[in-house]
C-alpha cells in the first residue's frame, strides 16, 4: 500500500512497486485524462508533472512517486499557468482528436512554468517528446506563444 | 475509396415524382425519408438515445427539436479529429437560424438503413466525404424544421409566416411584437404539413457557415474529461492486452501460462485461434502476464515472406501481369518524341493513432454491449453477431470519440478480436494492444510499384502519357460490390485517370497483385490519391527537368482550360514567392498540383537539405480551392495537420516485413514527425461558389510530392521510393565525417537533446 499525492490530494493505493504510474492513475485511481500512448516513453500522450517536472508516467513506477506531488491534467486547470495554457489551446483551436492533447498540454505548462517566455528553440526542446498524429504542432506552437504573452496570435472570429 | 460508385441521393431533386418512390421503398434514401409525408414515422431504435417519452418534432432522421428547449443533432459520421461534428451543426444551424452552442450532437448508433454515407454506400466515415455527403441534405433539414416551426408560430398567431423571422431559436412577429420559442412549437410543428419543397438560403444571407466558428467538441478535450474509448469504464470491468500471431496468416499452436498466472492481478488467460489475451485487473498486471507467456506460433503459409520479395513480385506482376484499363485517350502508341520513363515503389504503413486500438465488451447469454470508437459501427454489430450467434438487435454499439481514425478505425478486425475473447468471460472486459500490436497487426496501407512514361514533343511537352500502377486493392474486400464491371478498382488510378494537365493520349492501367491470404492491407489518410498524386507530381517535376524547364511554369502551360487548378497555382507561386530570390546551396522549393477529393490543390515548399543527408523542412505554403468553405479554421487545420502526417510518411514511415512479419514496433522505428521537425505552414483559401470538395485527406495527398519536389531542386536528387533514403542525400563521405567533429561536449553536458540534434543533423 502506497500513498499518492495526486492534485494535492493524498490518496491510498494497493498496487505493485514497479506499476507505472500511468496505469495507476488511468486504471486504479479512475484518472483517464492521462493517456496511453506507447508505454516506452516515445509519445509524451502520458505527461504528467511530478514536482512540477514534466514526466512520462509510462516509465515512472509508482513508488518513485511517493512522497512527490502529482500533477494531472485533472488538475493543471487549478495552476495560473496551467489554466493560460488551457485558454490559448481553447483560442488558438489547437486540438482535432484531441487524443494528444492533455499531454501536450502538460508538457506547455511545465516549460512555461520553467520558462515564461520561451524561444522558438525552448518550445522545440520542451515539445519535440510528445507526438500528435493530427499534426497540430504549427498550432501547439502558436498556443505556447500566445500563453506566454498573452497577445492573440492567431486572429480568430468566433460566434 | 472509390467515391464514384454508388449514386448519391441528394442528387435526387427535391421535386422528382420519383422520389416518392424511392421513399416508399425506404433504402438509403435517408436525408430525406421526411418528404414522403410520413415525416414523423421515426422507427430511431432505442439506442439511439433520443428520449422516446418526450413528444417531439423531429422532422428527419438526423434532427430532434425537443418542447424541453432541446435541438439535437444525431450525426451521421463519426468525429475523429477531422472537424466535422462542428461542420455539420454548422449546417444545421445555419437553416434553423439558432447558435451553434444551441445544438447538441451525438453520433449516430448503427443504423445503415437511417446512416449510410451514400458516396461510401455504408455507414462509415471515411474518403473525406462528410461534408460533401451532409451539406445539401442537413441544409434541408434545418430548412424544412425552420419552415414548420414557423408555420406553427404563424398558426397560432394567425399571421403570415413570411411576416414571421427568427434568431437563435426564436420566432417573432414584430408588427404585433410576439415572440415564440421553438420549444413551444415543437409539439405544435409537428403537426403542420411537411412542405413539398424547401429552399435553403441564398449563400449571400450565411451568418454561420463560411466563418471560422469554434469547434464544439474543443472545451473537453484541453482538460482531460473527453473520454475516448480507452478511457470507458463500466462496472465490474477487467482490462485485457493481446497478442495475436505476429507471422500473418498464422495460428496458435500453444501456450504455457503458467508464469503468467502467478503475476498478482492477472485473472484469466484467453485464447482465440490466432490470440492470446491476459485479463487482469489492470492493464499492466495484464501486461505483465502477456509476456510472461510462453506461446507457440503455427506460422503458416507466409513464414517466409518478405517486403523484399513482395516488390518483386510487383516488379514481375508489373511486366508480365494482366492490366486492367483505368482510362484510355488517344492512341499512346507510335507517338514519336522524346521518352522519359520512372519507376516509383511506396511502402506499406502502418496508422498509428495515437489511441492505440481498443475495445470493451460485455457479452451476456441474450446481448452483448460494446464500447468502441470506430468508423464502422454498422460492421462492428455485424461481426458480433457472427462471434456471438446473437441477433444484430441484441448488439449495442456505444460509438466513442477516436483517438485518430486515418482509415484504421474503418476496419472492424479488432473488434471482432475482442468480442470473441470476452464471449469467454462472464464480465466486461476492456481489450487495449499495446503499441507494438497496434503497429503489428494493422490494416497496412498497401505497397505500390507505379511504372509512367511520357513522350514529349519539341517543346518538351508530354503528347503521350502511360501510368501503370500495381498493387493490392482494399475495396475488393472492403467493398466488393463497389468493383467496376472490368474489375477496376477506382482508388487504384483515383487522380491519376484524370489528371488536371490537358495530354491528349493516355493510357492508365492497374496490374492486381493482392497480399498473400492473411496479410489486410486497409485504407490510409488521402487513400488512392496519397499514392497516385505522389508519382504524378514527380513525375512531371522530371518531365519539366527533362525539358529543361521551371517545374511551376511548366505546370501552369500544361493545365489547358482548367481555371480552378490555374488560380491555385498562381496564388500559391504568388505566396510563395516563386522564381524570386536566389535560395542558398542546398536550399530547394519544389511544387505540387493537384485535384483530389473534388477540391483543388497548390503546394510549395522550401527546404534545405544538408551535406549529411538530413531534410530540413522550412516552409510549406498551401493553397486550396475545396468549393464552398463549412468552416475556414478547420480547413486550415485540416490541410496543416494532412501535410504533416504525409511528410511523417515521407521522411520517416514504412513498414517492412521479414518472415511474415512486421518488423517495427513502436514510435521508435516507426517514426513519425515531431513538432521540433515541423516547418512554419500557411494556408490560403481561394473564396469558391462550388459544391463542397473534400478536406480532410488533401493536405497528405499534396505533402510528399512537394517535399521531394523541393529535395529534387536542392540536391540534383530524385527520390522515387519511400520512405526517403537518408543516404542517398549526403552530399559526400566527408561530409559524414565533418558531423562527428563537430559534435561538442558541451551539448552533451546541457542535456539539451534536441539542439544536439540539429547541431548533428
Amino acid at each position: 500500500m502506497i500513498v499518492l499525492t495526486i492534485n494535492g490530494h493524498d490518496t491510498q493505493v494497493d498496487v505493485p512497486d514497479d506499476m507505472p504510474l500511468l496505469w495507476v492513475l488511468r486504471d486504479v485511481v479512475g484518472l483517464t485524462g492521462t493517456k496511453f500512448g506507447c508505454g516506452i516513453a516515445q509519445c509524451g500522450a502520458c505527461t504528467v508533472h511530478l514536482d512540477g517536472q514534466a514526466v512520462r508516467s509510462c516509465v515512472l513506477p509508482a513508488s518513485g512517486a511517493v512522497g512527490k506531488k502529482i500533477t494531472t491534467i485533472e488538475g493543471i486547470g487549478g495552476t495560473d499557468v496551467g489554466k493560460r495554457v488551457q485558454q490559448a489551446w481553447l483560442g488558438v483551436e489547437v486540438a482535432q482528436c484531441g487524443y494528444c492533447q492533455t499531454g501536450q498540454i502538460m508538457s506547455a505548462a511545465a516549460l512555461l512554468a520553467q520558462k515564461p517566455s520561451p524561444t522558438d528553440a525552448d518550445i522545440d526542446t520542451a515539445m519535440s517528446g510528445n507526438l500528435c498524429r493530427c499534426g497540430t504542432y504549427v498550432r501547439i506552437r502558436a498556443a505556447i506563444k500566445q500563453a506566454a504573452t498573452g497577445t492573440t496570435v492567431v486572429p480568430q472570429t468566433i460566434a | 475509396m472509390n467515391l464514384r460508385v454508388p449514386p448519391s441521393p441528394h442528387d435526387v431533386d427535391l421535386q422528382s415524382p420519383s422520389r416518392r418512390e424511392l421513399i416508399k421503398r425506404g433504402g438509403l434514401v435517408v436525408a430525406f425519408m421526411w418528404l414522403g409525408g410520413a415525416g414523423r414515422v421515426w422507427g430511431l431504435p432505442d439506442n439511439a438515445r433520443l428520449d422516446p417519452s418526450h413528444p417531439a418534432f423531429a422532422p428527419n432522421a438526423f434532427v430532434r427539436i425537443g418542447n424541453d428547449g432541446s435541438i439535437q443533432l444525431v450525426m451521421p459520421t463519426v468525429e475523429m479529429g477531422q472537424g466535422s461534428y462542428t461542420g455539420q451543426a454548422t449546417l444545421l444551424a445555419e437553416e434553423l437560424d439558432v447558435g451553434l452552442d444551441q445544438i447538441t450532437v451525438e453520433h449516430a448508433p448503427p443504423n445503415r438503413k437511417l446512416y449510410a454515407n451514400p458516396l461510401l454506400g455504408d455507414q462509415a466515415t471515411g474518403g473525406s466525404t462528410t461534408i460533401r455527403f451532409c451539406w445539401t441534405s442537413l441544409r434541408n433539414a434545418g430548412a424544412a424544421a425552420r419552415y414548420m416551426l414557423v408555420a406553427a408560430a404563424a398558426q397560432r398567431w394567425k399571421v403570415d409566416a413570411a411576416q414571421c423571422t427568427v434568431a437563435r431559436g426564436v420566432v417573432t412577429h414584430a408588427p404585433t411584437n410576439r415572440t415564440l420559442r421553438y420549444a413551444e412549437l415543437a409539439d405544435a410543428a409537428s403537426k403542420v404539413t411537411m412542405p413539398d419543397k424547401v429552399s435553403p438560403k441564398d449563400p449571400k444571407d450565411f451568418q454561420l457557415i463560411g466563418k471560422p466558428l469554434r469547434r464544439v467538441d474543443t472545451p473537453a478535450k484541453v482538460d482531460g474529461t473527453l473520454p475516448f474509448g480507452i478511457d470507458i469504464r463500466v462496472p465490474g470491468m477487467k482490462v485485457a492486452t493481446v497478442r495475436a500471431c505476429p507471422t500473418f496468416g498464422g495460428k496458435l499452436a500453444s501456450v504455457d501460462d503458467t508464469r503468467a498466472r502467478a503475476i498478482p492481478g492477472v485473472l484469466k488467460v484467453v485464447k482465440t485461434d490466432n490470440a492470446v489475451a491476459v485479463i487482469g485487473e489492470h492493464f499492466w498486471a495484464a501486461k505483465q502476464g502477456l509476456e510472461a507467456l510462453d506461446i507457440t506460433w503455427e506460422r503458416g503459409p507466409n513464414a517466409s515472406f518478405s517486403t523484399g520479395q513482395l516488390f518483386k513480385d510487383l516488379a514481375e506482376a508489373s511486366e508480365h501481369g494482366k492490366p486492367i484499363l483505368g482510362r484510355e485517350v488517344g492512341h499512346v502508341d507510335n507517338v514519336k518524341g522524346k521518352v522519359v520513363s520512372a519507376t516509383y515503389q511506396l511502402p506499406l504503413l502502418a496508422h498509428a493513432t495515437m489511441e492505440p486500438i481498443n475495445t470493451t465488451v460485455h457479452v451476456r447469454p441474450d446481448s452483448c454491449e460494446i464500447w468502441v470508437g470506430t468508423q464502422v459501427p454498422a460492421r462492428c454489430v455485424d461481426v458480433a453477431a457472427k462471434v456471438t450467434g446473437l441477433p444484430p438487435e441484441s448488439i449495442t454499439v456505444h460509438n466513442q470519440y477516436l483517438g485518430g481514425g486515418f482509415g484504421r478505425r474503418l476496419f472492424e478486425d479488432s473488434v471482432e478480436q475482442a468480442v470473441a475473447i470476452a464471449k469467454q468471460v462472464d464480465f466486461p472486459v476492456k481489450i487495449v494492444w499495446t503499441r507494438e500490436e497496434d503497429i503489428a497487426q494493422d490494416r497496412y496501407r498497401p505497397a505500390y510499384y507505379d511504372r509512367i512514361s511520357a513522350t514529349l514533343d519539341d517543346n518538351g511537352k508530354p503528347i503521350a502519357w502511360t501510368d501503370r500502377t500495381t498493387g493490392a486493392s482494399v475495396l475488393a474486400t472492403f467493398a466488393p460490390g463497389a468493383m467496376g464491371k472490368n474489375g477496376l478498382d477506382g482508388d487504384l488510378v483515383e487522380c491519376s485517370a484524370e489528371l488536371p494537365y490537358a495530354i491528349p493520349n493516355m493510357r492508365v492501367d492497374w496490374v492486381r497483385h493482392d497480399m498473400p491470404a492473411g496479410l489486410a492491407v486497409g485504407w490510409w489518410r488521402g487513400v488512392g490519391p496519397t499514392h497516385n498524386v505522389y508519382v504524378v507530381e514527380s513525375f512531371v517535376d522530371e518531365l519539366a527537368h527533362a525539358a529543361g524547364k521551371d517545374p511551376l511554369a511548366y505546370r501552369r502551360d500544361l493545365l489547358g482550360d482548367n481555371p480552378r487548378a490555374r488560380a491555385v497555382l498562381e496564388l500559391a507561386a504568388q505566396k510563395a514567392g516563386w522564381g524570386q530570390g536566389q535560395l542558398p546551396p542546398r536550399h530547394g522549393r519544389g511544387v505540387a498540383l493537384a485535384a483530389p477529393f473534388g477540391s483543388y490543390l497548390c503546394v510549395v515548399m522550401d527546404v534545405e537539405v544538408t551535406p549529411q543527408g538530413e531534410v530540413i523542412m522550412k516552409r510549406a505554403v498551401a493553397v486550396v480551392d475545396c468549393g464552398w468553405v463549412v468552416n475556414p479554421n478547420t480547413v486550415e487545420a485540416q490541410i496543416q495537420g494532412g501535410m504533416v502526417f504525409g511528410w511523417s510518411a515521407a521522411l520517416y514511415s514504412g513498414i517492412t516485413l521479414k518472415n511474415g512479419a512486421v518488423e517495427q514496433r513502436n514510435f521508435n522505428d516507426y517514426r513519425v514527425l515531431r513538432l521540433n521537425e515541423t516547418p512554419e505552414i500557411e494556408v490560403h483559401i481561394v473564396p469558391s461558389t462550388e459544391s463542397p470538395g473534400g478536406i480532410g485527406e488533401t493536405g497528405t495527398v499534396m505533402a510528399m510530392p512537394a517535399l521531394t519536389n523541393a529535395i529534387f531542386a536542392a540536391t540534383g536528387v530524385r527520390i522515387r521510393t519511400l520512405p526517403i533514403d537518408r543516404h542517398a542525400l549526403v552530399q559526400d563521405q566527408n561530409a559524414l565525417k565533418a558531423v562527428l567533429s563537430d559534435a561538442t561536449p558541451a551539448d552533451a553536458a546541457s542535456g539539451d537533446a534536441a539542439a544536439t540534434a540539429r547541431r548533428l543533423a
